[in-house]
């Protein structure tokens, strides 16, 4: 049974892990800062759930303090991702051209 | 509600976190989790937790539900739509940033919307001010509000406004 949770367990760590590179691929690729906070937000929180979740199975003792674990990240990932987003629209940060519309700016300025 | 609920109901929030995450019912861990607590209470006592603004409600409870569900799909979804994006090869974006309108009212609901909309499919929240929120958005559908706000907010703010108004 614990050979087999093993396996199982083995395989959703290693899911995880793939998102994780996929967000380091993204913070390389996108263009400017916000869509790179994009990438590493969502794939982080995804990868680092699943990879929880892997370790859970593996150690079913711990799968309480692991659930509670991730429910921390889900809560302060997105809150401290919108707060550099914030800042770094506030403190000018250049945006790809691409960009093609702007509703913060137009109405709060835009310092860029 | 009162003060007095509003602390009563951080002390129970914070409690069973120190007891899920100890994971004993031992008096003596139990005797310190209280009195983390009741400090920890005494300096936030004016900040949200998770009970705050919840209506206890069986309809609550239900849109707890489906609204979890919900979201685990939009994280998924958000997570295969970003890897197609980042793994082809010319890039596929058009970002913008777009500014959306919430009928929620508490400000648990709205900081739960603002943080589901960071999860989901390529939107992230800027700003959160009143009913109104920023979100820059990495395949931009719709500029204007009206458009921006169906395709953003909607799926969350049905769940929410029956789980905190």
């Amino acid at each position: 049974m614990q050979a087999m949770l093993d396996i199982l367990g083995g395989l959703v760590l290693v899911s995880g892990t793939v998102f994780l590179l996929l967000g380091a691929l993204g913070l390389n690729r996108m263009p400017d800062i916000f869509n790179r906070i994009q990438a590493g937000t969502k794939t982080t929180t995804l990868g680092t759930m699943l990879t929880l979740a892997g370790i859970g199975l593996m150690q079913p003792d711990w799968s309480m303090k692991l659930l509670l674990i991730g429910l921390f990240m889900l809560f302060t990932n997105p809150l401290s991702s919108q707060v550099l987003a914030r800042a770094a629209h506030r403190g000018g940060a250049r945006k790809t051209p691409e960009t093609e519309v702007d509703r913060y700016a137009e109405d709060h300025g835009d310092p860029s | 509600m009162s003060k007095a609920q509003i602390s009563a109901k951080l002390f129970i929030t914070l409690i069973l976190f120190w007891m899920l995450l100890n994971g004993t019912f031992a008096l003596d861990s139990f005797i310190v989790g209280v009195g983390a607590s009741l400090i920890i209470v005494y300096f936030f006592r004016d900040s949200l937790s998770f009970l705050s603004e919840f209506r206890f409600t069986p309809q609550a409870l239900m849109a707890t539900l489906s609204y979890v569900a919900f979201f685990l799909k939009e994280l998924v979804k958000s997570n295969l739509r970003l890897a197609r994006i980042v793994l082809e090869p010319d890039l596929p974006i058009n970002p913008g940033i777009v500014k959306v309108r919430t009928k929620l009212k508490s400000r648990m609901g709205r900081l739960l919307l603002a943080n589901s909309i960071t999860l989901t499919p390529g939107t992230l929240t800027i700003e959160l001010e009143d009913e109104w929120l920023y979100i820059h958005w990495v395949t931009l559908e719709s500029a204007d509000i009206e458009g921006a706000t169906q395709a953003i907010v909607e799926g969350f703010e049905r769940h929410l406004e029956v789980m905190y108004g």
